[in-house]
């Protein structure tokens, strides 16, 4: 069992990475949160008893990881000028590059439990149930995140959008 | 961007619990039993508005795929911890010289493989091929390196888009790609003899350092794995061991300090002509 559970564990890697990039979009700072998830999921392991559950688990611990860091990014502002297309790093190499840095630029401007739960029902395709106990969060939330979260992405995508000074911030 | 697929269902079952918002965004994930998806479509084909809605959120679905998936066949960076002993390791320093005994040690790490020296002399004596290996014996654990190759097979084979980072088509790119990153030269053998065309290679993190694996195609679909790893101790001999890891098989050696691991869905008597043919390629000199 134990070796079975490893290997689902390292098998989830690459959509972990996956989400974490939907999730920070800076190259770098998603392969960090990677790493604190995996380093902290394996000091974890061998305490870990709810077997068969290793998907959720694994998107929980980064959750909590994402979640402290944006915490602290928040009481340094200085640090957190989300916004900035410029500094978004070079993603697709097709010719409908601008397009998908237009849709990570959206994506980002989402509200960052919003972005979450979207990001874990479209991409990485967990259900419902899975997300709430991810995120520690009861499935009506994870509902009402999600709708606004398409919501919101679908008022954009379609350009009906407030210019973004009028937005209004979720905290 | 049609609703093609939303045709009306003919059900007459009694009065059902009314479509909710909740409802529509299951029907998109997919999530709703097929009963509940028909009712779906039912209301959909009434109500235009949610219609559009539902398609704009399956768009937004495929969009974000599409941003995203890249992500899945990025080679893992470096110093990625693969294993629960991996933890004790000071990954962000990647400081040479703590790694020792990663490998030897830990029950966490074995397998337990089934070793069949009797299956594999049958295999040598059919093959009548007079290769100098030698079967070990004694316990049928697989070393670390061999778990690995086992789960790299399995993380990447099922990858039927992108399941090398560099392809066969640029086997020259490859070698030298390999050759730099593995710091000795690298270079995927030739199984065509056999049935096994090269899709490519990719790199992936071991204990020690970079890891190359490389994939092969049959005609069948099957795929196989060869795992080149430079970071095993000690152990000079030459010996062929088989292994299995749920589906998996595995046929692994040990020389001149390099670790080489074949991982395949097909039998035993299969992965040795394999192991043979690879061994006599690597060989050096």
């Amino acid at each position: 069992m134990r070796a079975q559970d490893e290997a689902e564990i390292v098998a989830c890697i690459p959509s972990l990475r996956r989400y974490a990039r939907g999730l920070v979009s800076d190259r770098d700072r998603a392969d960090d949160l990677l790493q604190d998830t995996l380093e902290r999921a394996w000091s974890r392991f061998s305490m870990w008893q709810k077997r068969g559950e290793v998907r959720a688990w694994m998107f929980g611990i980064m959750h909590n990881h994402f979640i402290d860091r944006l915490r602290a990014q928040r009481s340094r502002p200085e640090d957190s000028a989300g916004d900035d297309v410029l500094e978004l790093p070079q993603r697709a190499q097709q010719a409908d590059a601008l397009e998908m840095r237009d849709l990570d630029r959206l994506l980002q401007r989402l509200p960052p439990e919003h972005r979450e739960v979207l990001l874990l029902v479209a991409v990485e395709e967990l259900s419902y149930q899975e997300v709430a106990s991810a995120l520690g969060v009861p499935i009506g939330t994870v509902m009402s995140r999600l709708s606004r979260a398409r919501t919101r992405l679908r008022e954009e995508m379609q350009g009906r959008a407030a210019p973004a000074s009028r937005i209004q911030r979720v905290k | 961007m049609t609703m093609d697929e939303h045709k009306p269902k003919g059900i007459d079952s009694g009065p059902a619990a009314p479509i909710t918002e909740a409802d529509l965004h299951a029907y998109v994930d997919r999530q709703l039993s097929n009963e509940r998806a028909a009712l779906v479509e039912q209301f959909l084909a009434t109500h235009p508005e949610e219609q559009e809605r539902v398609r704009d959120w399956r768009q937004q679905n495929a969009v974000l795929h599409g941003l995203l998936d890249p992500v899945i066949d990025e080679p893992l960076p470096m110093g990625l911890p693969l294993s629960p002993i991996a933890k004790a390791f000071p990954w962000r320093g990647l400081a040479a010289g703590v790694l020792v005994a990663l490998l030897s040690g830990g029950s966490a790490w074995s397998l337990r493989g089934h070793l069949d020296a009797d299956a594999a002399r049958l295999a040598f004596a059919n093959q009548a091929a007079s290769t100098p290996i030698t079967m070990a014996s004694g316990n049928g654990e697989l070393t670390g390196f061999a778990h690995r190759a086992a789960v790299a097979h399995v993380v990447y084979s099922p990858e039927v888009r992108r399941p090398v980072e560099v392809g066969a088509d640029q086997e020259q790119a490859l070698v030298t790609w390999l050759t730099k990153r593995m710091g000795t030269a690298v270079k995927p053998p030739s199984l065509a003899s056999l049935g096994y065309e090269l899709i490519g290679g990719r790199l992936l993190p071991g204990d020690k350092g970079p890891v190359a694996q490389f994939m092969y195609g049959a005609a069948g679909g099957q795929r196989l794995t060869l795992y080149v790893t430079r970071e095993v101790p000690g152990q000079e001999n030459t010996s062929f061991k088989f292994g299995n890891d749920g589906p998996v098989n595995v046929f692994y050696w040990v020389e001149d300090h390099f670790g080489y691991a074949i991982s395949a869905g097909a039998d035993r008597a299969e992965l040795m002509k394999v192991s043979q043919e690879v061994y006599r390629q690597l060989k050096p000199g």
